[in-house]
Formats: C-alpha cells, structure tokens, sequence
C-alpha cells in the first residue's frame, strides 16, 4: 500500500486535517466488502461535491474561454484571455508570487523547529501544543487581520509608544507597506505550515534516530540524513499548502496593505465583482487553480508516483 | 546550530563513549520549547489585543489608544443592530450547515475508511481537491454558477448555506474517516457474531465508536463556517454575516462589540475543543481503570486458588 512508502500529499493533508479536529492518526485499514452499502453512504456527499464543487470549477473553466461581461457572456475557446490577464496584471500577478514565495519561505523557517520540536519531544503534551498552536483558528480571519492593523499601526500599540519616546522618527509606518502584508500572510497561513510538518515528523520512526546515533552520527548529521529527507514531504505538502492559498490572497493586501500592495486576488474580486467581466476573472482564477494542480501533480513525481496513481486507482 | 556541531565533535574525539548526549540535549529542552513558546505568544498576540480591547472604554468605535476599563461592551453588546443581525446570521449559517454537513460528510468518511469500492480512489481525490483548492477559487466558480442559477436560488442566506455545507463536507468526511480507519473492524464482526443485525451493530458497536471523531468534525465545520469570509463574500449577495460585516466596517470603524463577539466566538470555541478533546480520554482512563481492576480481582482469584 502507498502508505509504506512515502506519504502521499492527499495523506498528508488530510492527516493535517485530522490534527486540526484533533483526531487520530489514520491506518488503513479498510476491508474489502463489496457490497451497495458504500455507494449509499457516499452518494449525498458525492453528488454534494459534484455539484457545488468539482461542476461549478469546470462551468468556470469554459468561462474562463468565453468572451463579454455577466449577463452577455459569450461562449468561446478564447484562449488569449489566459494571455491578456497575465499582460494586464503583470505586475500584481509577479508581486503576488513573489509575496507568496517569502511569505512560505518565512513560514517554514518558522514553522519547522517548532513541528520538530512537539512532534519530536512533545511527549503526551503534543495536542495541547497543536491546540495553541491552532489558537488563531479560533477566532475569525478577518478578525485577527483587522487586530494586526491596530498593533502595525502607525500610532498604534508598538509604535504609538516607541514614536512618543523619540526611539522612531515619525514618519516611520509599516501599514500599507509590503512588509505588512507579507506579515500579515505570515501570520494568517503558519498553522497551514505547520500541520503538515508536524504530521510528517511525528510519523518519523524513533528508532531511525536511534540507529543515527549507534552509527555515530551527530545531532546534525542525523538531522540532514535522517530527519531532514524524511521529513521533505511535509515540507512539500506545507509549501503547497501555503503558497497556494497565498498567492489568492486578498483579505490581508487590502486590510494592511496600500495602493502599491494590490494583489492577484484583490483584481479577481474586482473582475467578479465590479468589472463583471466573469470571462478575465475566471481566468485569473483557473491559473490559481493550475498552481495546486502542478504541485500536486509535481509531489507524485518527485516523491514517489505510487502515492497519487494508487490512490486514484484505489 | 555551528556550536552544536562543534561540541558534539569535540565530544566525539574525547571520549568514543555514547556520553555524548549530553551537550546537545540543551536544544531539545531548553532552546526548542522556549522559541515554541515565543512563536505561540506571537500566534496569540491579536488573540490577546481582541480580548483586552474588548474592555477598552472607547468613546464610539475601536481605537488603539486605551482610554480605561469597561464592561459597558459586554452590556451592550446587541445594541448595534446591523452587528447583531450579521452576528445572528453567522450563527444560523453555522449551526444549520455544519449539521447537515456533518450528517452527510460522516457517512462519506465511513464509506472511505471501512469499504472499498469502485471510485473510491477519485473520491479520495475528490475530497482532497476540494480541501486544497484556494477559497477564492471555490468561491469565483460557486458565484458563476449561482449567478446563471439566479432564477432558481437567489444569493443569499442559501446560497451561502449551501456552499458551507460544500467545504465542510469534505473537512468532517476526513476526520471520521481517519477514526474508522484506526478501529479495527473486529468489534463490527463480534457484534455479528454474537447475532446482532447491521443496524443494530451501527447503532450499538459503529455508531458510539466513531461518534468523537463526528463530534470533531461538525466543531470543525462550526467553526469553519462562522470564520469564513472570502467564500462568502463570493456568494453572499445581499445577505451579511459576521466577518462580511467585520470586512465592511474597518474603513469607517470598528463597533466595539465586535472585539466582544470575537471573545466569545473564541472562548466557546476553545471550551468545545477542549472537551470534545479531553472526553474520550476521560472515558479511556475509566475503561482503563475498570480493566485494571477486573485484572487485580482475576488475578487474586488465581493466586488463591494457587496458580
């Protein structure tokens, strides 16, 4: 089974999930019964995810070829609107991947030595740590977008002090800065980082490190032999999982950003929903989509195909 | 990391002995922990100024100067009445989808831990896509649809319904399947061995068994529905709900009883998970304890009869 292998990326995220609701880790176990049973049990959530997922990204799909705006949408295989969005919005597009790419990059030097840390030497207290660590879920996005700006802002509850004591000059500012919004995505995506790290790690075998240790290898030698290559589908899975949500950002651009932070999300929304031109922005969407879709498929090559195939053929 | 590297050699050559574990054990137990604990304070911190905040006795709306304490925001806390519908909304959005996604997600999570079928590996996919594809995706694309579907459901409260239950199906459909795949399936046969029909043994022997796995994942889709925003900011057309209201008012000012619903939102949240968290181990340290005895009454038994 996949599972003796390396860990498929659906795994991965899903036991990231598991984590989150606090469950156990899975082991499959699944028998062989072939009866109608499972197809009734599925059927509602099938036919949900159908319609209101997987039909609705495709209806966008040939959206996304068609031409005119909401209420005169012609369809089409237009396929340069793939090229106009990306000429247009060069700039926001190159930002946002470029915001995307620091912003994981910060999350996982972040995230790493804390997943390896409670995964490692948690000991019984591992979900308590995961549950602080998962705190911020607790309270809306928005929510805790908006407190980052009074905490950023300019007079706020860091700077307001440090500026009337003379230790800034006043013109000194963060908000509305690309500082502030790769921050605030920082912020927003680290437990995203985290989970699939924390997965991975906690999976690693302890008698792996042991058997560094007989073989007299230091701390660091067993970490980039042993602990670091195992652990790189997690770092694959987490990058995935930041860097792809993102990259879509818009909430944290808008709230701590300025003019010259517009994202790649911030003009999906406009195209939707103040433009209707449904055809452009559903491009723009689809191209986002493509991101999850390579990396997905980019994990099965490199980290082992047996993963993904067996699970589609399963 | 170079100072470990270097003690951990000089360690090496001094003494082949394995002594040196020593040394390096200060990153395990004190630098690690203590930068996980930095990094936790930093993940509360805006936690932590929502809820101080909530008592600042601001003249109108939120400001980040502290003008003295006050639990005038927790009397008032309905007196905004766009707040207070947005609030109530969310609440109706989150109660009614997470139960219907739960009651339908379990039974997806059943069918892909305990059986296989044909498609049961382009279902797995399935969930997984919709888990991973970024929200502003998964909301574009409800928004086409339900913009074409206008005549039939209008945007709104059902629409908003309606794509909840659609990403949170998947999210409860992972956590149970994960608890049915670590059950092993001989309680099932045991209950059929001892006669039980199929619907008993759900009810008796399934059903109790992944129930705190299903009590996880509707806390999850509770709370996934009353955070989220860029979905339904997609689909929601006239209707608005908490964060939407939240979103709208940050250019002209945030009402102070936001911090406070925030609060609460959050305290409740953090109770449930800590609940639903600690129950089962409850009972498995009573079922332990229970075990233990009958071993202790079995045991005496042998040793008195001389065994």
């Amino acid at each position: 089974m996949a599972d003796q292998g390396k860990p498929s990326l659906e795994d991965l995220v899903e036991s990231s999930v598991t984590a989150l609701g606090g469950g156990v880790a899975p082991q499959r176990l699944a028998s062989r019964r072939k009866r109608l049973v499972p197809y009734g049990l599925a059927a509602p959530s099938v036919f949900w995810l159908l319609v209101f997922f997987l039909i609705p990204t495709i209806y966008m799909g040939f959206i996304s070829l068609g031409s005119g705006y909401l209420g005169d949408i012609k369809f089409g295989l237009n396929f340069s609107n793939y090229v106009d969005v990306l000429k247009t919005y060069d700039t926001q597009f190159i930002r946002s991947v470029v915001y995307a790419l620091i912003v994981t990059f910060l999350a996982l030097c972040i995230a790493y030595p804390l997943a390896y840390w409670i995964a490692l030497y948690g000991g019984r207290r591992k979900n308590v740590f995961i549950l602080l660590i998962l705190l911020p879920f607790f309270v809306s996005f928005v929510i805790r977008t908006v407190q980052w700006q009074f905490i950023l802002a300019d007079n706020g509850i860091i700077f307001g002090p440090l500026k009337n004591l003379g230790l800034l000059s006043e013109n000194f500012h963060v908000l509305s800065t690309p500082i502030a919004v790769i921050a605030g995505i920082t912020y927003n995506f680290l437990p995203f980082t985290a989970l699939p790290l924390y997965v991975a790690l906690e999976r690693l075998d302890p008698r792996l490190l042991e058997a560094g240790r007989d073989l007299y290898a230091n701390k660091v030698t067993t970490f980039l032999k042993v602990v670091w290559p195992l652990s790189l589908p997690g770092v694959f899975a987490a990058f995935l999982l930041t860097f792809v949500p993102a990259v879509g950002d818009y909430v944290n651009s808008q709230v701590l950003g300025g003019p010259k932070t517009t994202m790649i999300g911030q003009i999906i929304q406009n195209l939707f929903q103040v433009n209707f031109d449904y055809p452009h922005g559903a491009a723009l969407s689809f191209i986002l989509m493509a991101f999850l879709l390579i990396g997905a498929s980019l994990y099965a090559k490199v980290l082992g195909t047996e993963a993904v195939t067996s699970a589609a053929g399963r | 990391m170079s100072a470990v590297t270097v003690e951990a050699a000089g360690a090496d050559s001094a003494n082949q002995a394995p002594v040196r574990r020593g040394k390096g054990r200060r990153w395990s137990s004190f630098i690690l922990p203590t930068y996980t604990w930095v990094v936790i304070v930093y993940l509360s911190l805006p936690i932590f100024v929502m809820i101080v905040f909530g008592f600042n006795d601001v003249p109108g709306r939120v400001s980040a100067k502290w003008y003295g304490f006050t639990t005038q925001w927790y009397r008032d806390l309905f007196d905004n009445v766009e707040l207070t519908a947005a609030f109530k909304t969310s609440i109706a959005i989150a109660i009614v989808s997470s139960l219907l996604a739960t009651l339908i997600g379990a039974l997806l999570g059943l069918a892909l831990g305990r059986y296989r079928f044909k498609g049961s590996g382009s279902t797995n996919y399935l969930v997984f896509l919709a888990i991973a594809s970024p929200e502003i995706v998964l909301g574009t694309s409800l928004l086409t649809m339900f913009v074409n579907a206008y005549t039939f459901i209008p945007q709104g409260f059902l629409t908003i319904l309606i794509s909840h239950i659609m990403f949170s199906i998947s999210f409860v459909a992972v956590t149970v399947r994960a608890r049915v795949q670590g059950l092993s399936s001989s309680y099932e046969e045991a209950a059929q061995d001892l006669g039980a029909n199929p619907t008993t043994t759900f009810r008796l022997v399934t059903m109790p068994l992944i129930m705190p796995s299903v009590i996880s994942g509707f806390l999850l889709a509770f709370a996934l529905s009353v955070d989220d925003f860029v979905i339904t900011s997609f689909v929601s057309g006239p209707t608005v709900t908490f964060p939407l209201y939240v979103y709208g008012a940050v250019k002209s000012g945030i009402p102070p009883q936001v911090n406070v619903m925030g609060t609460i939102l959050f305290a409740v949240g953090v109770l449930a998970a800590i609940s639903s968290a600690v129950a089962p181990a409850l009972s498995a340290k009573k079922d332990a304890r229970r075990l233990a005895q009958d071993r202790a009454t079995t045991e005496a038994h042998y040793s008195s009869i001389g065994k």
